[in-house]
């Protein structure tokens, strides 16, 4: 028996009929296209070790040697639990970033054609990119929230979850700023320059390291411009509701983000993450749809 | 879709800045052809393909495919085309079965009986036994086995193989041309390839020989080697300027230095080798007649080989490619 006989043996496959667009295939397209995202990231081995190691490096390495220049400045908080948000907030950024760029592997390896000309909308595609990579920039967040104890962060249900939500919207967000940049990029190298480009002084203007306060004016005006400052900023105002601190260091040390003098209310903080994330998705369906 | 052709293109053009790759070309190819578009690289072979499949915008013109425009019907367009292309498109890291399950669901395919024209797909291809490999560890030859059996999953109307035999060894190129065959039996498709290669030409229903964006000659193998009419000699000759020279003024032929030896085109090319013994001064070391071959008739409507073609032309064509490729992508 070979293998053409038991073919020829078959009732004959009727040929498909692909069928008119609707909602529901765009929503199939989208899931598929966020599955493969996941499907990637957890069978890369390196990256998912990159993802969970990572956050030690900078909460550890990076926390316990500074903490020796600046533990008078932050009263008697450790320099880590100070660090715990904004590091919280630059996982998520790193893998964000790593998530976008898949788009920009995609095109280089030809997989982005394929996508490109089925009969889906482009903006499935990259609404479908979008969430995948931040489900997985969110997994990387998910890491950073498990090791909290180890810096003396309480494990609270509501922290937990008010954390988590944030970094999700913050991850979303920021891959698609990620996708808005990478959209007409052809080469890995550039977009890797690129990124590097954009993503330390965003990161480091956003006061992730440093309270966003009594800062030279330049700084605070740069600050205040940084989408990542009003998701770094809720993000250590729960962390420090759920610490035993002193009037005087909780004001040092989470001045919270003002407008021209006006304290600026977490909602309208995370609306404002919300609100850029999606102007950058839709910059980036604009990008895609032009293509071409 | 009886009446509709398959694929339709009224003045259809495109330049990228001031090159023009596709110079204005009418075409129309009919639901059930196998229809060759043959011509050196950067012939505009690839652009072509590229506005039909709703990749790169016409810069005038039209095109439509199974009976929907580009431009305006693009989905509908997508839902009735199959896209092989030259350079693999495939997700590597995934395996040959998921490959095909994602397009099931990029395409929307009906989840009812999936299953079962995927094996048949992957059957046919000779990859069933391999579904679940990644892909990336595949060849060449079995990538490109896979987005055959990926292109046919969804039963498009129109298969357009870009270039679908390049680079493989000639036993994988002549098992792609028996699916290609299959295909065409049993679900009534119409293919729309490009190739390079003349003896694949001779596997369409019709061609059409492009050259600088232009259509220069269209019809069915045979029509296109009886335009040719007469046979082709090729002699090798102590001295081929002399040889040309003397051809022209004994026998007025018009000869060519091509590949290393003196071509010429004579009718009933047998009866005329013992005549060029007897009367050309030059010593002959070698002969040979052939019936005319497409190669042929590329060399008679543009002067060159399609490999002359290429190797003269490679510079500009990379060139183009290089452009093709940054826009394409």
């Amino acid at each position: 028996m070979t293998a053409t006989d038991t073919r020829h043996d078959q009732p004959p496959v009727a040929p498909v009929r692909v069928p008119v667009r609707t909602s529901g295939s765009e929503l199939r397209a989208i899931k598929i296209v966020l599955e493969r995202e996941l499907v990637r990231f957890f069978s890369d081995r390196l990256r998912m070790a990159t993802a969970l190691v990572q956050p030690f490096l900078f909460l550890f390495v990076l926390g316990s040697g500074l903490s020796r220049l600046t533990s008078q400045s932050t009263g008697n908080l450790n320099l880590r639990t100070f660090l715990y948000p904004g590091v919280l907030g630059m996982a998520v950024m790193f893998t964000a970033m790593f998530s976008a760029a898949s788009v920009v592997w995609d095109r280089e390896f030809g997989f982005l054609r394929e996508m490109l000309v089925a009969p889906v909308r482009r903006s499935s595609i990259v609404i479908g990119k979008c969430l995948g990579g931040a489900v997985v920039a969110s997994f990387q967040g998910v890491v950073v929230i498990a090791i909290a104890g180890l810096v003396g962060v309480p494990y609270d249900p509501d922290l937990v979850f008010a954390v988590f939500g944030i970094q999700l919207l913050l991850a979303f967000t920021l891959t698609a700023f990620g996708l808005m940049v990478a959209a007409r990029i052809k080469q890995m190298q550039a977009f890797m320059a690129l990124t590097q480009m954009l993503v330390l002084p965003l990161y480091f203007l956003s006061g992730a390291m440093f309270p966003a306060s009594n800062l030279p004016t330049w700084l605070t005006v740069l600050n205040r411009i940084d989408p990542l400052t009003y998701a770094v900023d809720p993000l250590r105002r729960l962390v420090f509701d759920h610490l035993d601190l002193t009037a005087a260091v909780r004001h040092r040390l989470d001045p919270g983000v003002s407008w021209m003098g006006w304290h600026v209310p977490t909602l309208l903080e995370l609306a404002v993450v919300a609100g850029i994330g999606l102007a950058m998705l839709g910059a980036a369906i604009l990008q895609f749809n032009r293509g071409d | 879709m009886s009446g509709i052709p398959a694929v339709q293109t009224i003045g259809l053009r495109k330049s990228f800045g001031d090159f023009q790759a596709v110079r204005g070309i009418d075409l129309t190819i009919e639901a059930g052809e196998t229809f060759g578009f043959l011509g050196p690289n950067g012939a505009g072979k690839s652009t072509t393909i590229n506005m039909l499949c709703t990749l790169v915008a016409p810069s005038a013109g039209r095109a439509l495919v199974a009976g929907y425009d580009v431009v305006r019907e693009r989905d509908d367009v997508r839902r009735n085309l199959g896209l092989v292309f030259q350079d693999p498109t495939l997700d590597g890291y995934l395996s040959a079965e998921r490959n095909l399950r994602l397009h099931a669901d990029l395409y929307g395919i009906p989840r009812a009986g999936l299953d079962a024209r995927m094996r048949q797909m992957l059957e046919m291809v000779g990859l069933w036994d391999r579904r679940g490999g990644k892909v990336s560890t595949f060849s060449g030859g079995m990538k490109r086995r896979l987005e055959i059996a990926r292109g046919l999953l969804h039963s498009p109307r129109v298969l357009f193989l870009d270039e679908p035999t390049v680079g493989l060894d000639p036993q994988t190129r002549s098992s792609i041309w028996s699916y290609i065959r299959q295909l065409k039996e049993a679900e009534d498709s119409t293919i729309f390839l490009t190739t390079h290669y003349m003896d694949e030409a001779e596997y369409c229903d019709r061609i059409a020989i492009m050259d600088h964006g232009d259509i220069i000659a269209l019809g069915t193998p045979e029509e296109l080697k009886a335009s040719v009419g007469k046979d082709t000699v090729v002699i090798q000759t102590a001295d081929d300027d002399a040889a040309i020279r003397e051809l022209d003024e004994r026998f007025s032929l018009s000869a060519k230095v091509s590949e290393g030896a003196v071509r010429f085109s004579v009718e009933a090319g047998e009866r005329f080798v013992p005549q060029l013994f007897a009367s050309l001064p030059i010593p002959i070391r070698s002969v040979s007649v052939a019936r005319p071959t497409l190669d042929d008739v590329f060399m008679s409507y543009t002067g060159r080989t399609i490999r002359d073609a290429e190797s003269t032309s490679t510079d500009r064509g990379r060139d183009q490619m290089m452009r093709m490729r940054g826009i394409r992508r």
